[in-house]
Parts: structure tokens; sequence; C-alpha cells
């Protein structure tokens, strides 16, 4: 990876707050595509399109897709096998 | 938990000069709550027309410090919000900010340590929560911090580190990249992989290690660290983007 725009899902931690309810960036997920299993704050973020895209950081597929229109929001998580978050 | 991250207005409540393109902002905050060290504030301005613009700066100050937080900035030239809060801001104006957002990147005195932090340029911002909180909370986790700027000019909170170090056991190692000024005894280059080796010695086995700047340095120093056998779930990295 040698993109210097690619931050990480740290950066749009606020949005994955209003989109999940709580904080997300310390959940743990499990990438669909290689399996790797680490924090969602781990995952590489594409910031710079209309929608976001958070990519494995080990195998680069795509995990996380969101975009919001002026009245609906749209999320994609099947690059997720699962995520494991605290209860509460 | 309850977690509400609402918009709120911030009242600017003091603005000091970092170096020539850094400042940090204290901000009273009317819904405070407590922080982590490590957390970051989203900032949202608006335009009259109604166009908004939205970054997210990190908490500079510790969780301490109650009903105020302290984001310590970098101007970024052609940039949509470090603009205004660097030529336009004053004390009593007022901005609109959600937070403290984030629990990946965070640190705080249960999670022990030893502390492997580095940091280029603005990078260093969220650590230094980080070692306020450390040394505000008498942790006698041993920590290494390494930084590398531009110039010497460059180097954010370079008393307060030198202080650091001499009172609070920090150990700090720091390379100026572009110019060194007379007597300088830190490196003069990239950090490294023999730099990595050094903090890492200092820092002892198996640190917790916080890697935070541009993002190519953020890869470089990560990847040099688990080549360097520190376990990939012991690194935790956030990326600035590109260098201004």
């Amino acid at each position: 990876m040698n993109d210097p725009l690619v931050l990480d899902a740290n950066a749009v931690a606020g949005d994955l707050v209003e989109l999940f309810g709580f904080e997300m960036t310390a959940a743990t997920h499990r990438c669909a595509h290689c399996g790797y299993v680490a924090a969602v704050g781990t995952l590489l973020a594409w910031t710079h399109g209309p929608g976001v895209i958070l990519r494995c950081s080990t195998c680069r597929e795509v995990v996380v897709r969101f975009v919001r229109t002026p009245t609906r929001t749209y999320l994609d998580v099947s690059g997720a096998a699962y995520l494991e978050m605290r209860r509460r | 938990m309850p977690e509400p991250l609402a918009w709120q207005i911030a009242t600017v409540t003091g603005i000091r000069a970092e170096t020539p393109q850094v400042t940090s902002f204290a901000l009273a905050l009317p819904a405070w709550r407590a922080h982590r060290a490590g957390q970051h504030y989203d900032v949202r301005l608006t335009a009259p027309a109604g166009y908004q613009a939205q970054r997210s700066y990190s908490v500079a100050s510790p969780p301490s410090r109650e009903g105020q937080v302290e984001l310590t900035i970098e101007r970024i030239p052609d940039g949509e919000v470090s603009p205004y809060f660097h030529d336009v801001l004053e004390v009593g104006d007022r901005v609109e900010v959600r937070g403290p957002i984030g629990g990946y990147f965070v640190w705080e005195p249960d999670l022990g340590g030893p502390l492997l932090l580095i940091a280029g340029g603005s990078g260093v911002v969220p650590l230094m929560a980080m070692l306020r909180e450390r040394s505000a909370s008498a942790s006698s986790v041993p920590a290494v911090l390494l930084t590398s700027a531009r110039t010497v000019e460059d180097l954010i909170y370079r008393d307060e580190l030198t202080a650091l170090a001499a009172a609070d056991g920090l150990h700090v190692i720091q390379t100026l990249t572009r110019s060194q000024p007379p007597g300088w005894t830190g490196y003069a280059r990239r950090i490294d992989q023999p730099m990595l080796s050094e903090a890492l010695a200092a820092a002892g086995a198996t640190p917790l290690a916080y890697i935070c700047g541009p993002t190519l340095l953020v890869e470089a120093a990560a990847n040099g660290l688990v080549e360097l056998r520190v376990p990939p779930a012991q690194v935790r990295t956030e990326r600035f983007g590109p260098t201004s």
C-alpha cells in the first residue's frame, strides 16, 4: 500500500457511531475474504469519494462501505464475516 | 454505556502557538465528557450558504482536565478547516464539535505498557495526550517516544517533552529530516530500522506500540516494528493522510 491519501477507520469513527449507535473501532471483525481477525480500527479507509470504503489491512478487499444521500444511509458490511462487540 | 455523540457548540478559551504551523486551541464544552487519551473530536464548519466541512482533530490534553479539551491543529495551507482555526478564530469564538470519538487508538493507565510511541509531525498530538495522562496518573509504565519533524522549529511540545524526559523517565528520540541546528545530537534522516531498533530496545520486550502521522510514515514504521517481531496486535496505527 503506497497511497498517501489512505486513512484508517479511526478517521470515520464518528460516522461509525452514527451508523451503529456506539463506538465501533474497538470492535473486532473477521474479513470475509481472507479470514483476518482484527479491530475495526485497523481497516484502511478511502474517504475521498462520495462514500466511504473500508478495506482489510491484510488482503485489501472491501469489508465495509457506506454512503449517505440527503435522506438515506446505505451500509454494506458483506465483506465482514462477523462483527464482535461488547454487550451493553 | 450510553454514547451520545451530539454536535455541541464549544467556546474557544485559549490559543497557544506551538510551532510556526501548529497551534493549540482550548475549547470549553457545555456537554463535556472525560475522553480517553488518543481520542479525537470532529469539528464542523458551516458556510452561510449551508456548505459544511468536517475534520477530525486529536485531543492533546489529558482527560483529567475537566470541562475542556485542547486540540492541537496543524495549518494545512489549502485545507478547508485548519486555516479557519489559525487565521480567523479568536478567544471567545464558538465552534461546532462532537466527541470524544474513537476506541481503538487509545491508551489508559490500566492498559499498562511499556509504551512505544512513534510520530511524524502532528501525529505526536494523540501520543502527547497519552504521555500527559501517564504523567497525570503517576503511571510508572516505561515510555519511549520517537518523533520525526522537518526542522527543530517544527518539533511540537519540544520544551514539555524535554521536561518529561528529565522528570518522568520518558525516553525521547528525535529526528529532523530537513535541517538540523548546530549542535543537534538527534538523528538527521527519516525514521528507519536502526532507529526503530533503538526505540524498541529502550522500550523493552513486547511493548504496546502507537504510531501516528502521515500515512506513508505510519505504514513504514508499523511494517518495521513487525519485522522486528513486535506482534501485529500490539501495534496500533492512526493515519493522518498525506504530509502537508
